[in-house]
This record gives C-alpha cells, sequence and structure tokens, in this order.
C-alpha cells in the first residue's frame, strides 16, 4: 500500500464529496447552500492540487489540471459570494445564490472528471 | 533541465499545505467561536471577516480587532492562531529560499539563462572553452576587435573573473563541463552564427573531447585546439581538428628562429604581438653552449630546434628515467649552484629555465646569474599571475605558454592572412627581413604594432568598390593616406596582397587594387580605424584620392562643379 495514494485520493474524494454536499438543494434557496461547505470544498480542492505537483506522469498531469480547474471555480464562487454580500451590499438574493451555485456545479464537474481518472489510474494499476 | 522543475515543484509540496492547512483552521475557528456585537448582542463572524482578519494576522499586519472588540474567547483563538500562522509562514519561506539557495537549482537557472542568451545571438562569434589564462587574454582581444564569445570553464571563480572583466561585447559565461556535449550545445555549437570552437582548457584530454564533439555535430565547424603533447595532436589531427597549437614547438621554433635570423624573428615577435603590449627590442642570441634545465615536452622542444640550428645543450634533468633525458644529463634540479657548475655554467652561452615550476625557474634564474653574469637567461613562466616576478628578474626572454597559444589563435582568427605571410616570409632572407624591420620601425610608435586584414568587397569597403566599378584606379598608396591631410601618410605598412590565389609578399605602394583584393597590413591601431574611414566613406576616399573636400550635398556640388572637373 502506498501512503501518498491513500492521501491523494482521500483528499480527491472529500473535495468531490463537500462540493457535491454544497450543490444539492433548492437552486437559488440560499438556505440549502452552507458557507461552510464550500469553505471546506475550497481548502480540500486547494490540498488536492497542491499534491499533485511534481507528479511527472500523464495522468498526474491531467489530474493536476482538472483540480485546477475546479480551484478555480470554486475561488470564483467565493469571490462572488463575498462581493455580493460585503461589496456591493445585495445580501444573498436568490439571483446570486443561483450563479454561486452554478459555479459550484461546473467545479463539481471538474471534481468528478478527478475522480474519474483516479479510478482509471488505479485501475490500470497490475498489482 | 526539467527534472529539477519537479523537485522543486515535490519540495514546495509540504509547505503549501501547512500553510493551507494553517488558514483553513485558523478561519474555521473564527467562524465558529461566537462573538459579540457593539451592542453585546450574539454576532458570529463570517468568512468574509474571518479571511479578512486572519491575513492581516497571519502576515503580521495587525490591524486590529474587526469589525467588533473580541470577546475572550475569540482572542483566546487569535493567540493561538497567531503562533500557528507566524510559524508556519516562516516554515514556509525558510523552504522556498533554501530551495532558491539549493546549488542544483541555481546551476540550473544558469544553465537555461545562458542558453536563451546564446540563442539570441545574431552576430558570428566563437566557443571558447576554457577561461584561464589564456582563454581571458583570447576573449579580451576578440571583444575589443567587436568579435563575440561564448565562454565555459568548469571552475566558478573564473566565471565570475568573467563577469567583472567589464568587455564591450555581450560575452556569456557558464560554469560546466566541457566534456559534457550539452554544455557545447548550450553555448551555441548549433547554432548557425557560430564561427568555430576554440579548446583552450588546461587538460588535453578535455581538449581532445571538445575537439571530438565538434567534428562529429558540426563537421564543418572551424576547431582550434591547445595541445601540449604530441600523442594528443596526432589524435587530434587524425580526425581533422583545423588547427593544434603546441606552445612548447611554437616557442622552440621562433626560439630556433633567432639564431639564424634575429630580424625575422623580430618581425614574427610585432606582427603576432598582443596590442599595446611594449615593442619588442632585437636580440641576438650568443653562440656556444647552452644550459637547458628541464628535460620535459617544453627542454625537448627546445633542444630538438636546437640542434637543427647547430647549438650545443647540456642538459639539468630531476628526473632523467621519467623524462627519457638522453646519456650525459646532470642529474638535479638546476636551482642549486652545484648543480649548475657541474653543467659547467661558467663557460656557458646562456641558459633556460625550462621547469614546469615558476618558483624553481626563478631560483635557476637567479643562482645561473650570479655564477654567470654574461648569461643570455630565457626562463619558462607557467603562470600569469607570476609577472611581476618574472619582469623583476630580467630574463632576455619569457616564454609564457598562454601568451603564445592566444597569439596563435588570434591571429587564425583575426587576421588568417597572417598565417600566409609568415611561411613566405619565412622563405626569405635574413636582409629581407632587415628591410622589413626598418620600414615597420618606420611607421610605428613604442608599443607593439596591430596586424589587420582588410578586403575589398562591396560590404568591407562600399565606397572603394563603388569608384573601382566607375574604372577610377585606387592604388594602396591611396588608401594609406591620411585622411585628415592627404601630404601624410598612415602609419603602416602593406604585408600581404592576396589576389585570388596569388599571394604578394609586401606589394608596392603603388599597386593598384581589384575587387576582392585582400590586403594585410601592420601598423598603430589609429590608422587601422582611419582606414576603415576611408574605404567607407566616400567623400573621405574622394579627399585622398583627389586631395579636394568633396562637398557631400548635390546644389554645393553644383555649385563647386568647375572646381571638381579639374582634379590636382
Amino acid at each position: 500500500m502506498n501512503s501518498e495514494k491513500v492521501v491523494f485520493a482521500f483528499f480527491i474524494v472529500l473535495a468531490l464529496t463537500l462540493n457535491f454536499g454544497f450543490v444539492v438543494g433548492e437552486f437559488s434557496n440560499p438556505d440549502h447552500h452552507n458557507a461552510f461547505e464550500l469553505f471546506c470544498a475550497l481548502v480540500v480542492s486547494l490540498i488536492a492540487t497542491v499534491l499533485k505537483f511534481g507528479d511527472r506522469t500523464h495522468i498526474g498531469a491531467v489530474l493536476l489540471a482538472t483540480s485546477l480547474v475546479a480551484d478555480l471555480q470554486l475561488v470564483i464562487a467565493a469571490v462572488v459570494w463575498g462581493v455580493s454580500v460585503y461589496g456591493m451590499g445585495d445580501g444573498l438574493t436568490p439571483v446570486i445564490m443561483a450563479d454561486i451555485v452554478s459555479l459550484t456545479s461546473g467545479a463539481l464537474v471538474a471534481n468528478f472528471a478527478s475522480v474519474i481518472l483516479l479510478i482509471t489510474e488505479t485501475a490500470m494499476l497490475r498489482r | 533541465m526539467q527534472n529539477i522543475i519537479f523537485v522543486i515543484l515535490r519540495r514546495i509540496r509540504r509547505p503549501l499545505i501547512a500553510l493551507i492547512c494553517a488558514y483553513a483552521v485558523s478561519i474555521m475557528g473564527f467562524t465558529l467561536i461566537p462573538g459579540a456585537d457593539a451592542q453585546g448582542n450574539p454576532w458570529r463572524m463570517d468568512f468574509f471577516h474571518a479571511i479578512y482578519f486572519v491575513s492581516f494576522m497571519g502576515s503580521t499586519i495587525g490591524f486590529g480587532e474587526i469589525p467588533y472588540p473580541f470577546t475572550g474567547g475569540q482572542r483566546l483563538w487569535a493567540t493561538a492562531t497567531i503562533y500557528i500562522t507566524v510559524v508556519t509562514w516562516l516554515y514556509a519561506i525558510g523552504s522556498l529560499l533554501s530551495i532558491m539557495g539549493d546549488k542544483e537549482f541555481r546551476r540550473v537557472m544558469a544553465f537555461s539563462a545562458f542558453s536563451r542568451q546564446v540563442r539570441r545571438f545574431r552576430e558570428p562569434f566563437y566557443i571558447i572553452c576554457g577561461f584561464g589564462d589564456t582563454g581571458t587574454l583570447l576573449v579580451r582581444e576578440l571583444a575589443s576587435r567587436d568579435i563575440a564569445c561564448t565562454v565555459i570553464d568548469i571552475d566558478e571563480t573564473r566565471m565570475h573573473a568573467l563577469e567583472i572583466e567589464g568587455l564591450p561585447v555581450t560575452t556569456p559565461g557558464l560554469c560546466a563541463d566541457v566534456n559534457e556535449a550539452d554544455a557545447l550545445i548550450a553555448a551555441g555549437l548549433r547554432n548557425r552564427y557560430c564561427q568555430g570552437v576554440v579548446a583552450v582548457t588546461n587538460s588535453d584530454s578535455t581538449n581532445l573531447k571538445v575537439a571530438i564533439t565538434t567534428k562529429l555535430l558540426r563537421p564543418r565547424l572551424q576547431v582550434i585546439c591547445r595541445a601540449e603533447t604530441q600523442d594528443t595532436a596526432k589524435n587530434m589531427a587524425s580526425f581533422g581538428t583545423d588547427h593544434i597549437i603546441n606552445p612548447f614547438d611554437t616557442f622552440a621554433d621562433r626560439f630556433g628562429m633567432l639564431f639564424h635570423s634575429p630580424a625575422m624573428h623580430l618581425v614574427y615577435e610585432w606582427v603576432t604581438a598582443i596590442h599595446n603590449t611594449p615593442l619588442k627590442d632585437f636580440l641576438v642570441p650568443p653562440r656556444g653552449v647552452w644550459v637547458l634545465c628541464g628535460f620535459g615536452r617544453f627542454g625537448k622542444a627546445v633542444r630538438k630546434h636546437l640542434s637543427f640550428e647547430g647549438v650545443q645543450t647540456r642538459i639539468i634533468e630531476a628526473n632523467p628515467h621519467g623524462t627519457q633525458t638522453p646519456d650525459g644529463a646532470v642529474i638535479g634540479r638546476g636551482t642549486e649552484a652545484d648543480t649548475l657548475r657541474e653543467a659547467n655554467i661558467e663557460n656557458a652561452a646562456g641558459i633556460i629555465a625550462g621547469t614546469d615550476d615558476d618558483t624553481n625557474n626563478l631560483s635557476i634564474l637567479m643562482t645561473a646569474k650570479d655564477l654567470n653574469g654574461d648569461l643570455f637567461t630565457v626562463v619558462r613562466q607557467n603562470q600569469r599571475s607570476n609577472d611581476a616576478l618574472f619582469s623583476a628578474a630580467h630574463a632576455n626572454l619569457i616564454m609564457q605558454p598562454s601568451t603564445i597559444i592566444a597569439r596563435s589563435i588570434l591571429s587564425l582568427i583575426i587576421t588568417p592572412l597572417l598565417t600566409d605571410f609568415l611561411k613566405l616570409a619565412r622563405e626569405r632572407d635574413e636582409d629581407w627581413a632587415n628591410i622589413l624591420v626598418s620600414r615597420v620601425t618606420g611607421a610605428l610608435t613604442e608599443s607593439s604594432p596591430q596586424s589587420w586584414t582588410l578586403k575589398i568587397d562591396a560590404v568591407k569597403s562600399p565606397a572603394v568598390t563603388m569608384l573601382l566599378d566607375e574604372g577610377t584606379a585606387i592604388n594602396i598608396s591611396h588608401i594609406t593616406t591620411d585622411p585628415n591631410d592627404n601630404n601624410r601618410r598612415l602609419q603602416c605598412v602593406p604585408l600581404l596582397l592576396k589576389r585570388g590565389h596569388h599571394l604578394e609578399l609586401l606589394p608596392d605602394m603603388e599597386t593598384s587594387l581589384q575587387n576582392q583584393d585582400q590586403l594585410l597590413f601592420c601598423g598603430v591601431d589609429p590608422a587601422r580605424l582611419a582606414m576603415k574611414t576611408t574605404l567607407r566613406n566616400f567623400n573621405v576616399l574622394n579627399y585622398v584620392l583627389t586631395g579636394i573636400d568633396r562637398p557631400s550635398g548635390v546644389v554645393w556640388r553644383w555649385l563647386t562643379r568647375n572646381k571638381t572637373a579639374t582634379p590636382v
């Protein structure tokens, strides 16, 4: 057993589950989307990205790319949240919430792709 | 190259994750701990404020308790997180700095910066392998002629020396082993502006490796190598190395020349001198028996050439078996009076201190002078850093391998015609050399002359080709006229004229020039620069031809048309 693989798989899957947990619920209802969950998803996704630094394999490079996409989407969602509530002072309107959730849904797809790549890599392993 | 980037990325993983975790935990803590607003109502920090607070706290900026004064619990957490974040930052920055300071990392950065610089070269350049005494001299001289170089040397301190050299042209340097082909390629071996490779490291095997690498990767490229043993020289010649320079042979050959033709020796010394060095004097070595200390590569070469001149030598050698010294040699170093007396120094004509140790050579020289004040002294100087000592020792002739090699290479690169000239000059007699010496002396000041080549073509001398095409006759005397005063001559002497395959030694001043002619001159530097102007500037050329300062504007030319119609 390779502990590096365990840690990496843990973070990749956790990023997906947290992201999923944030997205589920009524699309534009702020009550259904927890800020803590978004924060955790972002942090876990960042850690998963850093874990892929310096991987020389092709699949490692693709994993780095997908998790960078997820980071980007989540960061934009968090910025939208912060700007709309504190910057513009609009509060968390259903329109803004819909924007945030659609951005995080994008990140969800990227995280999903990461997990699929992870499964493929594992399946290709002969041991 | 790629490896190091992956290694760096791997190494910054841990500090980055530590930073992310420290920030995540701190921020999360602030959003969970209950606080109170200005009115004392329960209030929880949101993510926005938590990130804001932790950001300025972690970087130790500290704007205070925002947006409301903290409760006890929040202060407790803030105290803990101050330590967590600050320590994590120190750790992360420390790791990053240690990567930056990593020797391997810096080597890779230097390598890529070097090859990028070389790739951007858009002018002809030479690759110089080895930046020791010889390399330094070479690069300096080439740079003063606006010829660019790239330099590789294995020693880092020499690269620092290159940095502070303050050369007039960009000279990228790399600290690397030239035995690796990668280093040569980075230095521009495959670059189409590369004119040649010069291998002047102090190791014969390295020079050999450079020659082989170059001949394999760029067979047509000119390769000039230093070789100190016959074996290496033959090996280099076997696969077509263009020029092989053996400092000992070169010196011994010139030294031998001193015996049968001192004037010719002087001509050789002058035309191949490094410029701005003091002018060499006439030397006449005494005939008789010479004492030769040290029978290594240098001693063997000198003995060979001296016996060719009919001069007898008596050898002093400390290790007669290792050097295959002929019988009858005195065993010893020659630094002691006893050994020198045994070699009958009192009745010798001259002494040659030719060991590979500078201190010993100086000691031999001084002891020998004590025993016989009339000796003609020749000394070998291995290190240029001993310049002051050797000039204080007042030897008649100092043999510096590095200078000899640098001079030979420079004449190959800057003035290829010089090789032809020296070959032809050798066939002439002493009287001819005397005439040449007196002619050159007439054109000179105190410092050594420069030699330069000029070619009559549209690129190098557009003004001359233009007038030649119009049918105007231009003589050598015209282009050697001072462009500031056409009654005066420039301080230079034409040495050789090359027309097609025909070579003419010391061409007559009235010889008219033709297109594609190549001329070799010897003279002072201002003369070279003045001649350059004459060849390029149509008005200046017209002045030296006619003595009339030709108006450059059309209107003025029209106004003075009657004057120009009748050239003086």
